[in-house]
């Protein structure tokens, strides 16, 4: 049976790329391992190797061709006794080349030329004739509604993919939201990529969560997963699935800043600022003084805030949540002080409002208070950054050659690659360092 | 020695309770109810069902009005309150020895009596100062609601009225004053205006029946001024004396005060949960403004304690109890195929003149939540047989995601719309697209038409109008 060859994706990230030459000839004999072809992406030249042997039958996608999307047929190759003229190559093509430089007439059975312009439309839905599809070849009957139906084909999901959560396992909007979300059920990726599904499609499938089921287990208690639960797990796994997270570290001496908060307190009527208080005021002026990082990713540009809103991770029974501090470059230490006070007490009583929880440009973590020392936070999409905060403690530095002890607070940044370069990150963390370590600086 | 060991054990023998009663008995599990007043709950007794028994008197009475326009002669015809009300109970009495029976059959313990939680599993009832203390694994709270009286205009059962007191009246108030247009208020005030009442009502949202589609409130109140109610939106009472026939009511409305004197005034400002002295002080069950928190499954702060119904909060419907009481009950009886509640699925009828009726979401709630929207729209005038019914004047209206073709949801009012919507209600939970309402095959000549021609209408595909 003839094989199709498919246009490989070098990187997780790639969706299509430039066919640049092909080192072989149609009718030559080739063996699993041969370099055939070589592909340009807008990152590197990488040849392609056979995986199959047999005889290149024929050339579908020739070279110098662009934009050939990932996993479409380029080229078909023939076993054993096959030859390309008892072989259905348009079948075996499925979408014929986008429009680009068209294939040169070959004396092979001709396509029907007509039909070819509109198979070739970079229709969203998924065209899986050629490409090997699961679910698609078991003609089984899957069970959805007909909502669920008609947005897995606006998605380009493969309903055969899904699990079903309706009735009888029957497949229902929720499941389907679930798929996209998580980007799993992906159809084998035809012409183009399925505008409604971010997932590049080799992005490794998701849903499949570890199966509980796994012989051999001790007793466990099952603890149904609460609303925040399930937001939290799937925020923060499409965090990680979809963010490129980088992490910076930076130490903070912070003496200084301790003396100042103990002499503010001293001055203060019953209140009190936390060191936290004055890590959100540092990390707001560090903010407004490099905006570029108070910005998140959209596929059609980075949004930089003009407002630096804070969110900070407060632990509740159950999970987190995030309250905002809302314009935080404006405030005042204790103004900080006073609304976190009250945003988190609510938090804990669970009785905030989705304003209050919603939004916010930037994060804080903090986990001093637990005694530790540095550690490396999940991105909160949308947002292009979040801020780690370890504890105050005691260590050894070198101070002018020779050895001291002062306070050392680690934070570390984890950054969206998208949004926030290495340069910037450093930069934010630069300004932060200097504000939180000569604290009276934040009155400029 | 009676049994006082059970798996399931209901507080209440309302909607919510008596079928959580039913559910669980035929899942195999020894279940018993505990309901201190009547089996059926305010739904059977002093709600749903007997103001159906007046609203049909006066619907009935509306029609023999209008007895010429349909070629008959109706004269020296009225009514007798006493009567109409004495069928109401009638009703009432009839289905409430039903749900005994129910009970009876499906072998469920029934205690009347007053039941609060002591201890784990532990309930102690009182039977008229008779106390005795069951066992249970899983205690059922399905207390449900009674109405909120608020400072000042607190119902007394002789001037002022909540919706118990106005479903026994004694007396046929010239001049009746009703406060809130939710679903028990414009039901009261449709129900007496018919009878000959002269009602005005104060709401103080912006629009009666304020949960409904804008355009329906609108198209509502024109129907109500039409026969004669007095509505007044953004407004709200300030204070009722009550001398000893009549109440003055002090109504402030767009900042201006003015004093209208009354014979009747009927509250009907919400509800409160049933959620004292039930035992929850030494529980962890949470309680948000009289009503018990619960999670997707029922399930409250204490665990082996669930709420459903009223009691666990909003929509306070009869069928929303129901439907949590079997949810409540397969859970814990650890069948598959459980599903949570989808509050955008839950119906929602009104019984006034004309009827309306409703599931998901309105319009402005859909475009809130950000849906590109597709709105169909179809008015009674163009249905051939409300036109042979004579009740010319309605709207059918439907919401869809233009993106998906998802029914958000659908907004009736009109003769028979409390009937007919349950047809949507399927096609969400079906999840159904336009395209398959669109190849459905309506009935001719029926009312239900309009709901096919409201879909069509969406699409720009509607064929009589």
């Amino acid at each position: 049976m003839a094989i199709p060859v498919l246009m490989p994706a070098l990187s997780p990230t790639m969706t299509e790329g430039k066919l640049a030459s092909w080192l072989v000839a149609e009718g030559d004999t080739i063996s699993a391992g041969d370099v055939i072809a070589e592909i340009e992406t807008d990152k590197a030249t990488m040849e392609v190797e056979a995986v199959d042997e047999g005889v290149l039958g024929k050339i579908i996608v020739p070279a110098g061709t662009e934009n050939v999307a990932v996993n479409r047929p380029i080229a078909v190759i023939l076993e054993e006794g096959e030859d390309a003229g008892s072989v259905d190559m348009d079948a075996l093509a499925g979408g014929a080349p986008k429009a680009a430089p068209a294939p040169k007439p070959e004396a092979a059975p001709a396509p029907a030329k007509a039909a070819e312009p509109a198979k070739a439309e970079p229709a969203p839905a998924p065209a899986p004739k050629a490409a090997p599809a699961p679910a698609a070849a078991s003609g089984d009957r899957v069970f959805a509604s007909p909502l669920a139906r008609r947005m897995a084909e606006q998605a380009g999901l493969d309903l055969g993919q899904i699990q079903g959560s309706g009735p009888n396992g029957r497949i229902v909007k929720h499941d389907v939201e679930q798929a996209i979300a998580g980007g799993t059920g992906k159809a084998a990726p035809a012409a183009a990529p399925a505008p409604a599904a971010a997932a590049p499609a080799a992005a490794p499938s998701l849903g499949t969560a570890p199966s509980a089921d796994v012989p051999g287990l001790p007793e466990y208690e099952e603890i149904p997963n609460s609303t925040m639960r399930k937001v939290i797990a799937k925020r923060l796994t499409e965090s990680k699935q979809f963010a490129p997270h980088f992490y910076l570290t930076v130490d903070c001496e912070i003496d200084a800043l301790l003396e100042v908060r103990k002499q503010l307190n001293g001055k203060l009527d019953g209140e009190k600022v936390s060191v936290n208080d004055l890590v959100i005021k540092a990390a707001a002026q560090a903010l407004k003084k490099v905006p570029a990082a108070n910005a998140s990713w959209t596929e059609a540009a980075i949004r930089v805030f003009k407002s630096v809103d804070i969110s900070v991770a407060v632990a509740i029974e159950g999970g987190l949540i995030t309250p905002v501090i809302k314009g935080a470059q404006t405030k005042g230490v204790l103004d900080i002080a006073r609304e976190m006070k009250d945003l988190a007490a609510r938090a804990r009583a669970g009785k905030l409002m989705p304003e209050e929880f919603q939004g916010g440009t930037f994060s804080i973590s903090n986990l001093g208070m637990f005694g530790i020392k540095d550690f490396a936070a999940v991105i909160n999409p949308p947002q292009g950054a979040i801020l780690a905060v370890g504890a105050g403690e005691q260590r050894p530095v070198v101070k002018d050659g020779a050895l001291a002890v002062a306070t050392v607070m680690s934070c570390t940044l984890s950054v969206d690659h998208r949004v926030v370069d290495g340069a910037v990150g450093a930069e934010f963390l630069a300004a932060f360092k200097k504000l939180i370590e000569d604290p009276l600086t934040m009155l400029l | 020695m009676a049994d006082t060991q059970f798996d399931i054990l209901v507080i209440g023998g309302g909607p919510g309770g008596y079928v959580a009663a039913i559910r669980a008995a035929q899942l195999g599990m020894k279940t018993a109810l505990v309901e201190r007043e009547h089996l059926g709950g305010i739904c059977l007794n002093w709600g749903c069902i007997p103001t159906k028994a007046l609203l049909r008197s006066a619907e009935i009475y509306d029609h023999m009005k209008h007895a010429a326009s349909f070629g008959l002669t109706a004269e020296k015809f009225g009514f007798d309150l006493d009567k109409v009300v004495q069928r109401s109970r009638g009703v009432a009495k009839q289905l409430n020895q039903g749900v005994g029976h129910l009970l009876k059959k499906n072998k469920v313990t029934v205690f009347m009596a007053h039941a609060k939680l002591a201890g784990k599993g532990k309930v102690e009832i009182d039977e008229k100062g008779k106390k005795q203390t069951l066992a249970a694994k899983h205690i059922i709270l399905a207390t449900g609601a009674r109405a909120r009286d608020l400072p000042g205009i607190e119902a007394d059962g002789k001037l002022v009225w909540n919706y118990k007191h106005a479903l026994v009246a004694d007396t046929m108030p010239k001049r009746l004053l009703v406060i809130g247009s939710g679903a028990i208020g414009i039901e009261f005030a449709s129900f007496f205006n018919s009878l000959g009442s002269d009602v005005t009502v104060v709401e103080v949202m912006d629009r009666v029946l304020p949960v409904e589609d804008a355009e329906i409130s609108a198209f509502a109140e024109k129907a109500f001024t039409k026969k004669g109610m007095k509505i007044m939106s953004k407004a709200t009472v300030k204070a009722l004396k009550r001398g000893a026939k009549d109440v003055t009511a002090t109504i402030e409305k767009d900042g201006k005060s003015s004093e209208m004197i009354f014979d009747r005034v009927i509250s009907a400002v919400g509800i409160v949960g049933n959620v004292e002295d039930l035992g929850l002080e030494n529980t962890k069950v949470k309680v948000d403004r009289t009503h018990i928190e619960i999670d997707e499954w029922c399930r409250t702060g204490e665990p082996g304690v669930y709420a459903i119904g009223d009691i666990a909060g909003a929509p306070w419907l009869a069928h929303k109890a129901s439907h949590e009481a079997i949810i409540c009950i397969e859970k814990i009886a650890g069948l598959k195929d459980v599903h949570p509640l989808d509050t955008k699925r839950i119906p929602g009828c009104t019984y006034c003149q004309p009827q309306v009726a409703s599931v998901g979401l309105t319009e402005a709630k859909a475009k809130e939540a950000g849906y590109e929207v597709k709105v169909g729209r179809f008015p009674f005038i163009g249905n051939g047989k409300a036109i042979a019914l004579g009740e010319p004047e309605g709207l059918v209206k439907t919401v869809f995601d233009a993106k998906t073709g998802e029914l958000l949801g659908a907004h009736m009012i009109g003769a028979e719309v409390t009937e007919l919507i349950q047809g949507y209600s399927i096609a969400k939970t079906l999840e159904t697209t336009e395209a398959e309402l669109m190849h459905t095959v309506f009935p001719h000549p029926t009312l239900s038409e309009m709901m096919h021609e409201s879909v069509l209408d969406a699409y720009g595909r509607a064929i009589h109008f």
